[in-house]
């Protein structure tokens, strides 16, 4: 026999989950929601969509040149976040201003931070919080949906309808997404087929989406508001599903989990009725983000065989 | 009979790969040498008592030694003595092997007949001269696991017939081929230890060895045999004692701690037919399977056979192997050369082609929790890989790295295809080190 055996720590097996196809399956998962916004709001969503991807993966790539380290564009999570940005972005958004969004999610939230897995809070959210701050009028200019019932020119979303006043669009439409709001956030029937098809390949299990919309449920019952409004309104079901879930920004403990979808709702009510904003989702999640390491720490599991917890 | 059965927490289900397990255990002959390592189980390594040019017999004792925690080393086969020399035989630091070249005949040992046991003393000692260590690849010396302290009262022998690792079946086999001396030898451990109850445990996925087992027992109401689930690691002991009595050995503990011994289905059966013969741990019973073998099979070999020659009882390479493993894909270790011999503890070989050797490469942590999930022992692999990768060795005890059984479940579900069970071994000999000096 010539060539020479390998020898290496067990275990000699693998099994087939890449990182890779888990980034696929939430590209595939978010493709619903992309093609209901764009459906509902024409070609310049499809535009900011494909911008938005591509600028991500460029800078991506551009950033690990500068940084002299591997290129990991194929892994797919820079398409990951363009995408998750562009669903965050109002339809009619200027494409510059998405372009700067993808700069300050890839470069300054994950690759200066050490690239994947090692951001601190959700790049794409924190994008938005970013452009938002940065260019707030552009960023809370909503369109009205093509083929929706009422007729004017500068359009309220329903959650700007329940700070402001004005009429609500009907339950239905809140739920095909006839509605106004984010590029991605305004279809809850594509954003949970996209759920759905997340929990049967094993990316994402239903305890954060399911605590997070349900706290989101009981507080507003409580609060004597109707759980369906604030549940379907907003970005709730986009956060819900798909950025309180993002593996490196929420916690690694079944407990911790908990706690954090629970904190996720309870700061997305509280921001939704108590302040001026008429949405709390993004800054709910960003800050719970930043928790995260402290809600890891003190919800370790108990050591086999008892013995005190570390 | 079933009970009522407890699931461990984690886990990972790899593909079983059960490829030989309704093979019938094949006797391979006598090997053109072999090669009898002083060390086959945990503990001070035995001294040759014989040398160059000694004629030796099936069952003659050629090592031993005084040390408390080792087991006798006896002669496979009927030849002379060729050399008594210090050998590179695995990953560690050289051991001294006695090579013998067979004469064929296969003469027994005058010395070898069947022991008197009259007391439990009289048991041990005969546990002992047995030759006997654990075979289901731990191989501690059996004499010491029978004799806990007197403070730890045990109310449960726990047969482990789970074999949850792919590939191999010999336990299986065993099962099936060897029942009436399972269950003789479950009474013998029960007698002489006082032991007033036991269970067999068996993986699902073996409905013959279950049917088989649950016959021989049925007029025995102090051994029941319990069906558990099918899922890595089953077999691996605290949560097999976990699984079947719903107890947890503390941590740095031994399952007498939990008021359990755990035997191998293996080692039971050899020590009936031991009590009843008095032929010491001569021969092993193994699977060798895996992608790059022509026709995998069960096989008896005789102890000290080189692993080429095993193979090539089993039909040779059918291409050309990539990695040979002793033991089982997720727990084995990986051998440098064909050269090495078949030893106690050696439940399987598998020769694994380039394709199913290829380990990918390492990735990024993107922290998804699946190491969590899958970690039996309800630890954090993903905190141990990161402490270890950035030399932090002061946190790494307190995260509880010694916890760890190195099952691998971790390793096998990581989606990055992080080297955790690698860095774990890294950071306890590190521990090791440092705690020594």
């Amino acid at each position: 026999m010539d060539k020479m055996l390998q020898v290496s720590s067990s275990p000699h097996i693998r099994s087939e989950a890449t990182t890779r196809r888990i980034m696929l399956d939430v590209l595939i998962a978010l493709l619903p929601a992309a093609f209901a916004g764009i459906y509902f709001f024409g070609l310049n969503a499809a535009l900011l969509i494909a911008v938005t991807v591509l600028s991500s993966v460029a800078f991506e790539y551009l950033m690990r040149k500068v940084l002299k380290r591997s290129n990991t564009i194929s892994d797919l999570s820079a398409a990951v976040t363009g995408l998750l940005l562009a669903l965050n972005l109002p339809p009619d958004l200027p494409v510059w201003m998405a372009i700067v969004g993808s700069l300050f999610a890839i470069v300054i939230v994950k690759q200066l931070f050490g690239g994947l897995g090692q951001n601190f809070v959700n790049p794409a959210l924190a994008a938005r919080a970013f452009l938002l701050v940065s260019y707030g009028t552009k960023m809370t200019t909503w369109t009205q949906p093509l083929a929706a019932e009422v007729d004017v020119i500068s359009y309220a979303t329903p959650l700007g309808v329940l700070k402001e006043g004005g009429e609500l669009p009907g339950l239905l439409n809140m739920f095909l997404g006839r509605i106004g709001g984010s590029l991605g956030e305004t279809s809850a029937l594509a954003l949970i087929i996209g759920g759905v098809y997340l929990l049967v390949r094993g990316v994402i299990s239903w305890h954060i989406p399911v605590i997070y919309v349900g706290t989101v449920a009981v507080i507003a019952l409580i609060a004597g508001a109707n759980p369906f409004y604030y549940v379907l309104a907003g970005g709730l079901l986009l956060g819900a599903i798909f950025m309180a879930t993002d593996y490196t920004t929420s916690p690694m403990t079944k407990k911790g989990v908990i706690i954090y979808a629970l904190g996720c709702g309870a700061l997305t009510m509280l921001f939704r009725l108590y302040t001026n904003m008429p949405e709390g989702v993004s800054y709910a999640i960003l800050l719970m983000n930043v928790t995260v390491p402290l809600i890891d720490r003190y919800t370790k599991p108990k050591r086999f065989g008892g013995g005190a917890r570390v | 009979m079933k009970m009522e059965l407890h699931v461990f927490k984690g886990g990972v289900h790899p593909p079983q790969s059960k490829h030989t397990k309704d093979c019938a255990t094949v006797l391979m002959g006598v090997p053109s040498k072999v090669v009898i390592p002083m060390v086959q189980h945990i503990g001070a390594p035995c001294q040759p008592v014989v040398k160059k040019g000694d004629p030796v017999k099936v069952g003659q004792l050629i090592g031993d030694t005084e040390a408390f925690v080792s087991a006798p080393i006896y002669s496979s086969v009927s030849g002379t003595v060729t050399s008594v020399e210090s050998r590179i035989i695995s990953g560690s630091s050289p051991i001294v092997c006695v090579e013998i070249a067979p004469d064929g005949r296969q003469e027994v040992f005058e010395g070898v007949k069947p022991p008197v046991v009259d007391s439990q003393e009289a048991f041990l000692k005969a546990v002992r001269a047995s030759g006997l260590t654990g075979l289901g690849g731990a191989g501690f010396p059996t004499h010491i696991k029978l004799n806990p302290p007197k403070e730890t009262k045990v109310d449960t022998l726990i047969i482990n017939a789970a074999e949850c690792e792919p590939y191999i079946t010999s336990d299986n086999r065993e099962c099936i081929e060897n029942t009436p001396a399972i269950v003789e030898g479950i009474r013998q451990v029960m007698k002489w230890t006082e032991i007033p109850r036991a269970i067999i445990g068996v993986e699902d996925n073996k409905p013959e060895a279950i049917k088989k087992l649950s016959e021989a027992i049925s007029a025995i109401p102090e051994i029941k045999v319990c069906s558990l689930k099918s899922r890595y690691p089953q077999g691996a002991e605290k949560m097999l004692i976990f699984a079947l009595t719903g107890r947890q050995v503390p941590p740095g503990k031994l399952p007498a701690d939990a008021a359990c011994i755990v035997m191998n289905v293996g080692s039971v059966s050899f020590l009936a037919n031991y009590l009843k013969t008095g032929m010491p741990l001569i021969k092993k019973r193994l699977t060798v399977d895996g992608s790059a073998v022509k026709n995998p099979k069960n096989v008896e070999v005789l102890i000290g056979t080189s692993i080429q020659e095993v193979i090539d009882f089993c039909g040779g390479f059918s291409t050309e192997p990539s990695k040979i493993i002793m033991g089982g894909p997720m727990m084995g270790v990986a051998l440098p050369s064909l050269e090495i011999p078949i030893i106690k503890n050696n439940n399987a070989i598998l020769a694994l082609d380039e394709k199913k050797a290829a380990i990918p490469e390492e990735s990024p942590c993107i922290r998804c929790g699946r190491c969590v999930k899958a970690c039996p022992m309800n630890l954090l692999p993903f905190e141990l890989d990161r402490l270890v990768k950035a030399n932090d060795f002061e946190s790494i005890g307190q995260y509880n790295i010694t916890d760890c059984i190195e099952c691998g479940s971790c390793v096998y579900a990581c989606p990055a295809k992080r080297l955790i069970v690698q860095s774990i071994r890294l950071g306890k000999d590190h521990l090791r080190r440092t705690v020594k000096k």
